[in-house]
This record gives structure tokens, C-alpha cells and sequence, in this order.
């Protein structure tokens, strides 16, 4: 489904990603991983546009996304993307995020998209909260909105920018949950996340990256329990033990 | 004569100039040249803005360096601009209301553009993002997700540039436009004797328009603030 042929970019100097090869299988569930400043979010914005690649190239269902002929806001309209911080619209209520880009852009009629609105609330259990707005939502509820609002142009691939990292500690599950479900029912996610209970419980795959190059990829037994690469074992070794100082 | 014998006798010129035997002008016309000069400066503005921070360098610099010009440019020059420069450009001469709305109009709107970029710069970035990112065009999310924001959170420096534009009238003056400054000197020449209480007049004329303005804008502010649904001014990630 997404290809990456020998990906590079900069940033001013800083090689953000480099020689990025990878193959993401249709209804594969991707997990990228790695420390801050890795290029794990850079690589997943590469794949929607909202970064710029320098050298290489991208393929999503066959099609080179970085030809000039290729629609950048019809390539967005089937990727859904979540972000670490909602970016919920916060001058519209829950269900007006959901229906928003239903209406403008795959032409649904107001009555449609309310519909569709309330049943994808309904899949994230936010159905009683669709007439409020950002500031009346905890974060957990947030991020399950915008998961709601990105499904509701009926995507075939999802993406997760750290969906969770911006939540206090127990809504986390909530969020993961209805990541879970749609896991479950087959669609192509990828996602960036530091959740690595999340990771062995949903991937198929585990990515992890470090200074812009994919260092190992592996299913996530494997790469939980004999992590290859030196960079990987210290990586694991602190997150499980994050005060002790080596 | 006193101050009552005057209002009694120059009330009507100070309000509606020579209006209806002559032309309209006065306070009445001082407000019809605010009101226009702030419904078409408004929009303007808003364009100007948007050209500002357009990704088409071939708008964006263009636009700037009328901005920075006009900005760089007493208003003063301005309307010297548009009375003397303005016709000899056209071959047809403005009349004095049009030539100061046409001033008035370019000015404010150069500050306006200025307000309205700051203040969708200010927006988290992740707004953009988001409604780009659900296949919107840059147009439409600067017109459905941005620019609904935006403007709720300009809004007092929007009042601010209106009050100052209110204030503004008072320089057509200069080219003998009849607005209320204009028909308050006159009636000093006439009357001679009150010039203090005709300047107070004048100005507290002038004080209550913007002070009023004001008041409107701030109830219209808390009003929207009830329904505060704008993102907070932070940075994201």
C-alpha cells in the first residue's frame, strides 16, 4: 500500500531521514518507534505531504504521491491523520469537526454527513458529547473526536503522529482502544507511539528509528524480546527503566 | 452670545451641515465617511492580509510592499495623494468625499492587513495542519477553519484601527471636505467668542462616537467569549 523508495530529507542540514526503504502491506498495522528526534513523525507527515521529501520517492496504492500531477488534497482525502495534539477545531462542536470535510469535499448532503457524524461518535463513545466543543472535552475525549473526524472521509489508511503522548495517564486507554478496534477491523494504520504495551498487543510490525535511518524491523515479539540493533536494546532498556540512570 | 444662542442657531449646521438646502455634511457626514470608510476598508484589509502570508510569492510581495508603504506614510500624504495624484493618474476629478474615503480607505486597510496576519499567525499551526490534512484546499481551511478564529481573536485590535479611522475623518479638513471639524471651525469664525466651548464640543463629540464604538466592541467581545471556542494561543509540537 505505501512504498518508500530511498526517502531523504533535510532539514536545513539535519538529515532527517535517510535512505528510507520500506514497504507498508494493505490492512498492516505498523508501529513506529524510536527516541525524540528520531524522524518517526517526519517520516509518517512524509506520507500525506505535510513534510517535503528531498530524494526518493513515495507510493501509495501505486501512485508516486510527489508527481506534479498528483492532487495533494485528494491524496489527503484518503489518509486519515491524528495528531499529538487534536487540533480539534475548536469553533466547531464535535459533530461539526466530523461533518466539515464530509460535506465540502466527497459532496455528502448536510443530513448524510450528520448521520454518518453520529455514528462514528457513537463507534468512539462520544455520541453525548457530539454538540461540544474542544473546550468542553477532556483530551482523551479530543483525540477520540479527531479520530472520528479523520474516519469520516471513509479513509483506507490511517496515520497516528503520538496519539497519546499529549494525555494525561488514564485517558490513554480510551484512545488506544478505539486504535485497537480499528486495527481489529482491518484497516492500514500506521502508528507513532511510545505505548509499547500497544505495540506487542496491535502491530504487526515494529519500525524503530534512530538519527533519521530505520535501524531494525521486526514483528514485535522479536523485537521486544531480542532487540538486534545496540541503539534498540538501550532504547528498550529505558523506557522500561526511565529514573535509573546508567 | 451664549452657548445656548449658538447650539440654537448653529445645532442643525453642526449636525447636517448645509443639509437640505445644500450638501449633506457635519456629524452626518463625518459618520457616513467612518461607516464606509470602515465597510470597505474591512474587507480590504482582510484581503490584504491574506495576501500577506499567501504561499504565491507573486501576491505576497507585492502586497507587502504596498503594506509596508502605506504604512511608512503619514495619512496626511495620503490624502495629498488622492487629491492631487489620484486624478492626474484617472483625468477625472474625485469629489473631496470620495477622494477622503479613498484615502481613508487604503490607510486603514494596510493597518488591518497587518492585524489580520498577526492574527492568523498566532493560530496553533496544527490548525492549518488538521484541515489540510482531511484534503481541504488552502482556501478552504483559511475560510472555515482559520479565518473564523482569527478574526474573534483580532477583534479589539480591529476596534482599535475602527476608533482610529473614526478620529481620521477629521483630517479631510485639509481639502475642504465638510465634515464636523470643518463645519466647528467655521462656526468658530462665525461665532468668534466661544472657541472654547466649540472645541469641547467638538471633542467630546468625537470622544463619545469612539467611546462608544468601543463599549459595543467590548460587549460583543465578551459575548463571543462566552462562547470562547477558540484554540489557545500556544504552540504545539
Amino acid at each position: 500500500m505505501i512504498q518508500f523508495n530511498k526517502v531523504n530529507k533535510w532539514f536545513d542540514k539535519y538529515h532527517a531521514l535517510v535512505d528510507i526503504d520500506e514497504t507498508i502491506a494493505k490492512g498492516e498495522v505498523v508501529v513506529v518507534c524510536g527516541p525524540s528526534g528520531s524522524g518517526k513523525s517526519t517520516l509518517i507527515r512524509t506520507i500525506n505531504r505535510l513534510e517535503p521529501i528531498h530524494s526518493g520517492s513515495i507510493h501509495i496504492g501505486g501512485q508516486d504521491i510527489y508527481t506534479d500531477t498528483a492532487s495533494v488534497n485528494a491524496l489527503r482525502q484518503g489518509i486519515g491523520f491524528v495528531f499529538q495534539q487534536f487540533n480539534l477545531f475548536p469553533h466547531l462542536s464535535a459533530l461539526q469537526n466530523c461533518t466539515l470535510a464530509p460535506v465540502r469535499l466527497l459532496g455528502l448532503s448536510k443530513a448524510e454527513a450528520h448521520e454518518q457524524a453520529m455514528a462514528l461518535l457513537e463507534r468512539v463513545g462520544l455520541a453525548h458529547k457530539a454538540h461540544a466543543h474542544a473546550n468542553e472535552l477532556s483530551g482523551g475525549q479530543q483525540q477520540r473526536v479527531a479520530i472520528a473526524r479523520a474516519l469520516a472521509m471513509k479513509p483506507p489508511l490511517m496515520l497516528f503522529d503520538e496519539p497519546t503522548s499529549a494525555l494525561d495517564p488514564e485517558m490513554v486507554g480510551e484512545v488506544l482502544q478505539v486504535i485497537k478496534a480499528l486495527a481489529r477491523d482491518g484497516m492500514t494504520l500506521v502508528v507513532v507511539t511510545h505505548e509499547m504495551g500497544f505495540a506487542r498487543e496491535v502491530a504487526d510490525r515494529v519500525l524503530f528509528m534512530d538519527h533519521g535511518y530505520v535501524l531494525e524491523r521486526a514483528t514485535p515479539q522479536a523485537f521486544f524480546n531480542t532487540p538486534q540493533h545496540p541503539r534498540a536494546q538501550q532504547f528498550l532498556s529505558d523506557i522500561r527503566s526511565p529514573f535509573v540512570s546508567s | 452670545m451664549t452657548y445656548l444662542e449658538m447650539v440654537d442657531k448653529f445645532g442643525l449646521y453642526f449636525l447636517l451641515g448645509l443639509y437640505p438646502k445644500g450638501p449633506l455634511g457635519g456629524l452626518a457626514l463625518t459618520l457616513a465617511l467612518a461607516s464606509a470608510g470602515l465597510l470597505l476598508a474591512l474587507p480590504l484589509g482582510l484581503l490584504l492580509g491574506l495576501g500577506r502570508i499567501s504561499p504565491w510569492r507573486a501576491l505576497r510581495w507585492p502586497v507587502t510592499a504596498l503594506v509596508f508603504v502605506v504604512r511608512g506614510t503619514p495619512l496626511l500624504m495620503v490624502i495629498f495623494w488622492a487629491y492631487f495624484f489620484l486624478p492626474s493618474l484617472t483625468g477625472v476629478r474625485t469629489d473631496r468625499f470620495n477622494t477622503m474615503l479613498i484615502a481613508l480607505v487604503v490607510f486603514d486597510a494596510a493597518y488591518l492587513a497587518e492585524i489580520v496576519r498577526a492574527g492568523i499567525q498566532a493560530l496553533p499551526k496544527g490548525q492549518v495542519e488538521a484541515a489540510r490534512s482531511l484534503g481541504l484546499s488552502y482556501l478552504q481551511a483559511m475560510r472555515l477553519v482559520v479565518l473564523p478564529q482569527a478574526l474573534r481573536h483580532m477583534l479589539p485590535s480591529l476596534v482599535n484601527q475602527f476608533v482610529s479611522t473614526i478620529k481620521e475623518t477629521s483630517l479631510g479638513y485639509i481639502i475642504g471636505l465638510a465634515e464636523v471639524s470643518f463645519i466647528a471651525t467655521q462656526i468658530n469664525t462665525l461665532v468668534f467668542v466661544l472657541p472654547t466651548q466649540i472645541y469641547l464640543t467638538l471633542g467630546l463629540t468625537y470622544f463619545i462616537l469612539c467611546f462608544g464604538l468601543s463599549r459595543l466592541a467590548f460587549w460583543l467581545e465578551r459575548r463571543l467569549s462566552v462562547r470562547a471556542f477558540t484554540a489557545p494561543l500556544e504552540a504545539t509540537a
